[in-house]
């Protein structure tokens, strides 16, 4: 990206004349969530958090993927992971996420598991050609941005013929996620500010229904304070005109329209089905599971993992946090029990988790 | 002498002694180390610093420096630190079987003049072998003396309320330089390492300002860390300028391509001055008098709204913690 279009929407005077204007036409409560853990990172690494005005609530959502996890998916994969004949193949965020009873896949692997670290899903195909004798099962983890490129990577392994090439589809829809939370009673969203990564896959288009349905109002919005600040404003504004809208304020990486040969592929070996959410539960139509004629690569089907719902970790209130309900400082194990050095909930373990966030840059 | 530096060298006998006193007394060499006793005689009187540290970076050369020049340099801004004219120091060798004599060469000549540039007489010093595999290449354990001359002298734990925090350059370049090396990455712009010898100009800071509060090199953990320790032992807030911190467009160009931030990087050649604002110009005038603290200026205040934190001030306005690492900072392979 261009340096001096990065600078442009860092520019604090930009930045104060945003703020300026948000504070002047809210006269009403604003409970904004970002649904993405980037979003979050930018909302307290600029500082901007500490200078929004006290009507706006800022709100952390369900959009880092290692954090919405459910602990019967951690649990599947620590249990894939004592396979001898499985080398699984992830990126690092997923090694420190604790499944039951706090075991995750770093205490698996000093325990002998054989759990690699990869930066890019094709390095598992490079991994699977090296060990002829083993299956290397990749874990599937994010949302519509990673699910293209582990598609395409299932094509590839079939165009090289390579047998003993899996994938553990815990792939989520971000559309749904937000419907679901807007129908959970508990929770009290009046806008989104949506995520510009997984946008630039589907666009605009599949959150519409949040104008629609639902009446409120959500921006695609670029990881810069100006970005985010303009969003806010944007949707201040038309609250005061009666109004709720869904746009793309991220057009500078963002197409209206989303990136069609991505989601071409993605649907040519994912197809959407129920799944379970950590702290939120069972979201009908919220997973990609992998599609008949790709059952070969399934590890799902393969290992006869059975994914059920096990009881939350004691304690841990990420589920509220994940929603809305409480900002992480109101988890009562938050700093306490939970820190980043001995993580109780996902939340905590994610650089882009919220806990961590919360944990690492607020100024108490 | 062989080309390589073989297990004999570290027997004790006759390789050993040559090893000696062809390479290190004719590098090091001094009046008090050339006697080859078993004990160095000093005069030291009153409070003396001391301090000792071992250096076991790699790669062993880099760009702006090598291990042996980064293991003067370490002891003796840590004992400068104190507010003390370091004088002395030792050095113990630790070598893997088969290191190459040329490269053992270039270490030694870089240390003895970096103690000479620094005005220290290295006085004691010792030398094992240690077979392949024993240890990386080479490792180098230095301890380094000094008389403290101010009273008391700068300490973590005397921030107070109302002080100015003062940086004597840019963050980051020795980390960077260390790790674009180890990658094997190239940089648009070189990056090297800042490794220097502080002493002389942290003597002239205490001489003309003995009312210096805290200095403290931030090495290992960079900014970040040793601006968190500060804050803990003092139990004060420090506030920090993010705008004011200097970082050189080629680190944090690097920092961001890597996926690092500068402020957790190690720095060898900078250091952090905490005293009373009334002396702030007149420290800063001092250490841009020097080569060494050119870039030097202020980065922030030490207040008492939230002790024990470094709460940054952004570019924005807006405020936010500057934690302390967990962990180690991992760079990002692109
Ligand atoms: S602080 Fe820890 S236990 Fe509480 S919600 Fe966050 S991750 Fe869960």
């Amino acid at each position: 990206m261009n340096i001096d279009l990065i600078k442009e929407f860092r520019d604090p005077e930009l930045c104060k004349g945003l703020l300026e204007t948000l504070d002047r036409e809210l006269d009403d409560e604003l409970r904004f969530m970002e649904v993405c853990g980037t979003h979050t990172v930018a909302i307290f690494q600029s500082g901007l958090r500490s200078l929004l005005p006290d009507k706006v609530v800022h709100l952390s959502g369900p959009g880092c993927p290692v954090c919405v996890t459910h602990e019967s998916e951690v649990n599947a994969f620590l249990d894939l992971a004592e396979h001898d004949d499985v080398i699984i193949a992830t990126f690092g965020d997923l090694m420190r996420v604790p499944g039951h009873g706090g075991r995750n896949l770093k205490a698996a692997q000093a325990d002998g598991a054989s759990v690699s670290v990869i930066y890019s899903p094709f390095d598992a195909l490079k991994l699977a050609a090296e060990n002829p004798d083993k299956t290397v099962v990749f874990l599937g983890v994010g949302f519509e941005t990673t699910a293209p490129t582990i598609a395409a990577t299932m094509v590839m392994a079939r165009k090289q013929g390579l047998k003993n090439f899996m994938v553990l589809p815990f792939h989520k829809t971000v559309p749904t996620a937000l419907g679901a939370l807007l129908d959970d009673a508990s929770t009290r969203i009046d806008g989104f500010i949506l995520p510009g990564h997984v946008s630039t896959v589907i666009g605009m288009e599949p959150y519409e229904f949040i104008a629609t349905d639902y009446d409120r109002s959500a921006v695609i919005t670029g990881f810069e304070p100006a970005d985010i600040l303009k969003s806010l404003v944007d949707m201040v504004r038309w609250r005061n005109e009666g109004t709720a809208k869904v746009t793309n304020n991220y057009r500078r990486a963002v197409a209206d329209t989303g990136n069609a040969k991505a989601r071409e592929v993605l649907y040519s070996v994912f197809e959407p089905c129920d799944a379970l959410w950590r702290g939120i539960g069972l979201i009908p139509g919220s997973g990609l599971k992998i599609r008949d004629e790709w059952t070969d690569m399934d590890a799902i089907v393969k290992y006869g993992i059975e994914i059920t719902e096990v009881p939350p970790l004691p304690g841990c209130r990420c589920g509220d946090v994940l929603k809305g309900v409480i900002t992480p400082d109101q988890c009562p194990l938050f700093k306490k029990v939970c820190t980043p050095a001995k993580p109780v909930g996902p939340c905590m373990v994610s650089t882009e988790g919220s806990c961590a966030a919360y944990y690492k840059y607020k100024v108490d | 002498m062989s080309e390589k530096v073989l297990l004999d060298y570290g027997s004790g006998g006759r390789a050993s002694q040559r090893l000696v006193s062809e390479l290190f007394l004719g590098q090091l060499g001094n009046d008090e180390l050339n006697r080859l006793n078993d004990a160095a005689e000093l005069q030291v009187s009153g409070r003396i610093a001391m301090s000792t540290d071992s250096f076991t970076v790699d790669p062993i050369f880099f760009p702006g420096g090598d291990i042996g020049s980064l293991a003067v340099h370490g002891t003796i801004n840590d004992v400068a630190m104190m507010g003390a004219i370091p004088r002395y120091m030792t050095c113990g060798y630790i070598i893997e079987e088969g290191f190459a004599m040329d490269d053992l060469e270039r270490i030694v000549t870089s240390m003895g003049k970096a103690a000479k540039k620094a005005g220290v007489s290295v006085v004691s010093g010792d030398t094992k072998v240690v077979p392949k595999g024993a240890v990386d290449k080479i490792f180098i354990n230095t301890t380094g003396v000094g008389d403290i001359i101010v009273d008391p002298a700068p300490a973590g734990d005397r921030a107070r309320p109302g002080d100015a925090i003062l940086l004597s350059g840019t963050m980051g370049d020795h980390g960077l330089a260390i790790l674009g090396t180890r990658e094997g990455l190239e940089f648009e712009a070189a990056v090297q390492s800042d490794s220097a010898g502080l002493n002389h100009l942290l003597v002239k800071l205490v001489q003309e300002l003995p009312e210096v509060h805290v200095l403290r090199d931030p090495t290992r953990g960079g900014l970040a860390t040793t601006m968190n320790e500060i804050a803990g032992s003092s139990n004060v807030c420090c506030e920090l300028n993010e705008t004011d911190i200097p970082v050189r467009p080629e680190v944090s160009g690097g920092c961001s391509f890597l996926g690092l931030d500068p402020l957790y990087l190690a720095n060898e050649g900078k250091f952090l001055c905490i005293l009373p604002e009334e002396h702030a110009e007149k420290a800063l005038e001092i250490m841009r008098a020097d080569e060494l603290g050119r870039d030097a200026c202020r980065v922030g205040t030490v207040t008492d709204t939230n002790p024990g934190k470094v709460v940054m001030v952004t570019q924005l306005g807006g405020k936010r913690l500057l934690n302390m690492l967990e962990g180690e900072q991992l760079p990002r392979i692109c």
